[in-house]
């Protein structure tokens, strides 16, 4: 952390979007993270993501729970709307917030420690009520607000910073996610903005839940020799197995690829994300497949990254429940309380 | 394809390039560092910083051609430079006695006896670095007085005398023999008295180039300009005509249209051939002008002076319209126009003339210009032990240029006493030392003051045209320079990169405001220079680039164009690998070599 404020001043080149905003008017206050930690750069690649699509910070809600992962939201977008829940249930305030304002586009952020331990029991819900969200999973194996305790995903036989050995298996969101249904499942790197932000952007057009694990040192606790979450194991472990390229809308494709190395994906919010494929026998749209494939790099060592599995043809939680296309927010207040003969009429199904 | 190579920051000549202001100095003051103790309060350091190098501070304060300000990176950053140059007079004008602090001579002597030709600024230097040598030094003046054109043609309203004679006592009290009132007439007979162990040539580009033009001769209402302002300096012009002309639109003719206006002037003309842009006199100098209600025309070029019964009453013109076709100007006649006038300046520009030193004495004369031949690092001529510099060296320029070329000539007139080899130059040195002090605390104020440039407050008009004398610039007020100081960026304490330390964790990118950094693959200059966060289009600011890192193999590059030194890469940098150093640039002076050695002073990393 710094205590100046990154000042007002930018480069002469810093560019428009096409809403007149620069980058720097996606930033949030200044961090208090430790200098150096991944969730800071996430939260540059996120801020990037934002700009670059064009989107409007007030349509935004930032949510999230506990830990220094948690706390980012506050360090991008400051003109966005937010919620900064109880540890680990930042997935029931976005079901609601979803179920309140269809039109929300929400961002989640959440830690290792946030959504696989204490949170476990509500990530799992919102995958299968499929709550459209972009939920980032900013993994450093360590709870690192309380003073890095192993948490949930720490590799078995992985070292403390002072020595201890972590006997218990760890719980690997991608796989949990996939195994839940989940219909958009990535995997990147804190130190790997190219791969990340083109996913981050897929993941909010995406329509439904989008779960994107991102492993992100905390260069505190976690970043020794015996660390399976540091800056240098996780760049001689990760392979990509699929390069998401995400085209916005208005953009021409401009990336040559050779014929029939690609497989397109159309987003439901608009925009096209090119897949190719880097490992010759991975398919992104056969969840079994890349259940398998991911599970085979975890006994090889290897971190499986990209964006893993992909299905834009799956319902969300308000098309699931056939909720009313406005807004709830936006509809007159006759209609959305219709009184006592209209709820009388209701109680009468349930008789 | 070619991969850059590692930055060579041991070369002191890489960070100095980054203290844009130090390296466009032609004596290299040391700008920001006097600027932070000015902002200290510290007027006395902050005057010697200055003299170590410039020599003159309080005049160059007022007066300097500041190339420094056109350089500075304050102005890619909000358009403004910071005001460097009034800043070095606010030193000047609020230190304390500082004679105890000025250089003294020995009480011995080397037995050496080196002559000067000239009082102006480039003798008055080599004197100033030769006397504590123990040299005896011998001025020689045509005229009464010391400062050469500083005093003579620089006008009152812009220089007080007071300070000349400060700062120019400071040198002539250590002891210089000074002739006042006693050209030399003939080198040949000053070198055949063979008295001195070296000869200086300091006697400047004294003469007025001449408009020969129909009616040129026919009336006494045409002057050369700087005759004239030599001759409003002697006193012996008081007065001129109500309607003047002054022909050119340089630094001259700046200070004969404002030294018009306060003889009585009502309605002053400065007439340019070409179009604004392409006029020699500074913005400011110009805008200075124009406050004082002087009017400048352009695309006039002279015919005439037109005279009736003896008397001038107008001056004829060809007139051009202009346009600017690819970057070059393209004027097309327009006819012509008389212009009425009662007396005409003319002020096209200066030319050497050395009448006095003979042709055949094996000092070598360019036929072209006319002018001595004069190496340009050692300031020798093409006879041994005569040695030029100012304006005399090589064609009028201005007191910065004349001080640097001083201290040149007096490192090579050492060398040439003491028998050593004068095309060696003596190298420059360095000092790296860590600013930091705490975990966010440096030891320079690191802050980013948006505060814009403060304006110079002008004495009213109606007073300052009273008399010759009246300084029109009234100097910084207290608040003034409270704000102005913190305008500098600190461009000195620089980014320092230790290859090793990093951990490639984007941190330093990601809070850089001005997106100087980025860790890219390395290649050829040309094509990284497209490749950053931020396009590197300044061609004239270097890049840093690191070796290749030890966990992806990319690099390190920064681009130093727009960098503010807020210190905020170093501040999150988790492992040091970015810290902040203050940069002192060592120059060498005749008999005092710079320490060459670099010295890294570094903070104790713990981990
Ligand atoms: C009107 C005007 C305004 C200017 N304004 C500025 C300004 O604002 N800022 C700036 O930086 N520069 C300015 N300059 C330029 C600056 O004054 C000169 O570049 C500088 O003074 C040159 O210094 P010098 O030591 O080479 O010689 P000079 O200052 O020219 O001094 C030469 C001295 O040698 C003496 N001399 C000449 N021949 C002999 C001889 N044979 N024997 C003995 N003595 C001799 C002369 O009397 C004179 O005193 C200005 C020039 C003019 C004409
Ligand atoms: C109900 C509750 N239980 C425990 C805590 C203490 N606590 C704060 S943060 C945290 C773990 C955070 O870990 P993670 O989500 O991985 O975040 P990180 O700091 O590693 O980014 C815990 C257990 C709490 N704040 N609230
Ligand atoms: S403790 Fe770890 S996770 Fe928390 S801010 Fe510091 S580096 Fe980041
Ligand atoms: S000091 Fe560092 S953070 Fe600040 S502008 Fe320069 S490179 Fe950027
Ligand atoms: S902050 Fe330090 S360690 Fe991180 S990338 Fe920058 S220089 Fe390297
Ligand atoms: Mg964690």
């Amino acid at each position: 952390m710094s205590y100046l404020a990154k000042p007002k001043v930018h480069h002469p080149s810093l560019k428009p979007n096409a809403l007149g905003l620069t980058r720097r008017d996606y930033e949030g206050a200044l961090s208090t993270l430790c200098a150096g930690c991944g969730h800071d750069s996430i939260t540059a690649a996120i801020i990037h993501a934002f700009w670059e699509l064009d989107i409007e910070p007030y349509k935004v809600a930032k949510l999230s729970g506990i830990g220094c992962s948690s706390k980012t939201p506050a360090y991008f977008l400051r003109e966005a709307h937010g919620f900064n829940s109880v540890h680990g249930r930042m997935p029931s305030i976005a079901t609601g917030a979803g179920a309140a304002n269809r039109e929300l586009i929400m961002i989640g952020v959440s830690g290792d420690g946030d959504s696989l331990s204490i949170g476990l029991g509500q990530l799992c819900h919102a995958i299968r009520r499929n709550v459209n969200l972009l939920y980032i999973l900013e993994n450093n194996g360590v709870y690192g607000l309380t003073k890095g305790q192993f948490s949930a995903s720490a590799d078995f036989g992985s070292t403390s910073k002072k020595g201890e050995v972590n006997e218990m298996t760890p719980i690997d969101g991608v796989t949990l996610a996939l195994n839940l249904g989940a219909t958009f499942v990535a995997r990147s790197f804190s130190g790997d903005k190219e791969q990340l932000i083109p996913i981050l952007q897929a993941g909010l057009q995406h329509n439904g839940f989008a779960f994107v694990e991102v492993i992100s040192p905390c260069v505190t606790f976690n970043d020794h020799e015996g660390s399976t979450k540091s800056y240098s194991y996780t760049r001689e472990h990760m392979i990509e197995v699929v390069e998401a390229d995400f085209v916005p809308i208005r953009s021409e494709i401009t990336t040559q690829y050779e014929p029939g190395s690609v497989k397109r994906v159309q987003m439901h919010d608009g925009g096209m994300v090119n897949l190719r494929k880097v490992a010759e026998d991975y398919d992104p749209t056969d969840r079994d497949k890349a259940y398998a494939y991911i599970r085979n790099c975890q006994s090889e060592g290897e971190v499986a990254t990209g964006l893993l599995y992909i299905d834009e043809n799956g319902k969300d939680m308000v098309e699931q429940n056939d909720v009313v296309d406005a807004a709830l927010t936006n509809l007159p207040y006759s209609d959305l309380c219709p009184g006592s003969e209209a709820l009388a009429k209701l109680q009468l199904r349930f008789r | 394809m070619v991969n850059m190579r590692r930055t060579d920051t041991n070369n002191p000549d890489y960070y100095h390039k980054v203290v844009d202001c130090q390296w466009a100095c032609p004596a290299h003051t040391n700008v920001p560092e006097y600027i932070r103790l000015i902002a200290q309060g510290r007027f006395d350091d902050a005057y010697i910083v200055n003299r170590e190098s410039n020599v003159f501070p309080g005049i160059l304060g007022r007066t300097c051609d500041r190339p420094c300000e056109p350089a500075c990176r304050r102005t890619r950053v909000d358009g403004k430079p910071v005001a460097i140059c009034r800043l070095k007079r606010v030193a000047a004008d609020h230190k304390s006695d500082i004679k105890d602090r000025i250089p003294k001579a020995p009480a011995k002597k080397n037995g050496k006896k080196i002559a000067l030709v000239g009082a102006g600024p480039s003798s008055l230097t080599v004197a100033n670095d030769l006397m504590p040598l123990g040299y005896d030094v011998t001025i020689y003046e045509k005229g009464p007085r010391p400062g050469g054109l500083m005093r003579i043609n620089i006008p009152a309203f812009r220089l007080p005398e007071e300070v000349l004679d400060e700062e120019i006592g400071y040198i002539v009290d250590m002891g210089v023999t000074m002739k006042y009132d006693t050209p030399v007439n003939s080198l040949k007979e000053l070198l055949d008295t063979k008295e001195y162990d070296a000869v200086f040539v300091g006697s400047g580009a004294p003469k007025g180039k001449e408009l020969v033009l129909p009616g040129r001769y026919d009336t006494d209402q045409v002057f050369i300009g700087i005759e004239w302002l030599e001759s409003i300096h002697f006193g012996h012009i008081d007065s001129v005509g109500k309607r003047v002309l002054i022909i050119g639109v340089g630094n001259t003719a700046m200070d004969c249209c404002r030294s018009a206006k306060r003889l009585g002037a009502t309605e002053v003309k400065v007439i340019a051939r070409k179009t604004r842009k392409y006029f020699k006199a500074s913005p400011w100098e110009l805008e200075d002008a124009e406050e004082e209600n002087v009017e400048i025309l352009e695309n006039l070029s002279p015919v005439q002076f037109v005279v009736e019964n003896g008397k001038l009453v107008g001056m004829e013109f060809d007139k051009f319209t202009s346009q600017e076709v690819d970057g070059k100007l393209i004027q097309e006649p327009a006819g012509r126009i008389t212009i009425p006038c009662d007396s005409v300046i003319l002020a096209i520009g200066q030319e050497n003339a050395f009448p006095w030193i003979e042709r055949n004495i094996g000092l070598d004369f360019d036929p072209k210009w006319d002018m001595p031949v004069v190496d340009k690092d050692t300031f020798m001529s093409t006879r041994e032990g005569v040695f030029f510099g100012g304006d005399a060296a090589f064609g009028p320029a201005n007191i910065i240029w004349a001080v640097e070329q001083g201290h040149q000539a007096a490192i090579s007139i050492h060398k040439y006493c003491i028998g050593e080899s004068l095309s060696d130059r003596p190298p420059r040195g360095q000092t790296l030392a860590s600013t930091k002090m705490g975990l966010h605390e440096w030891s320079y104020s690191n802050y980013f003051d948006p505060a814009s440039r403060q304006k110079m407050v002008h004495v009213d008009l109606p007073v300052r045209f009273s008399k010759m004398t009246i300084e029109v610039e009234k100097g910084f007020t207290e608040e003034q320079t409270a704000l102005e100081v913190q305008r500098c960026l600190n461009c000195d304490i620089e980014t320092h990169f230790t290859d090793s330390l990093c951990i490639e964790c984007d941190a330093c990118i990601d809070i850089c405001p001005v997106d100087c950094l980025t860790l890219t693959e390395n290649g050829e200059e040309a094509d990284l220079r497209t490749r950053l966060t931020a396009p590197a289009l300044n061609m004239e600011q270097a890049l840093f680039v690191s070796s290749e890192l030890k966990q992806t193999g990319r690099v390190m590059v920064k681009d130093e164009n727009i960098c503010i030194h807020c210190g905020l890469c170093a501040e999150r940098c988790p492992t040091y690998a970015w810290d902040m150093r203050k940069f002192a640039l060592h120059l060498p002076y005749a008999g005092r070599p710079a320490p060459v050695e670099t010295v890294a002073q570094v903070a104790q990393v713990t981990s």
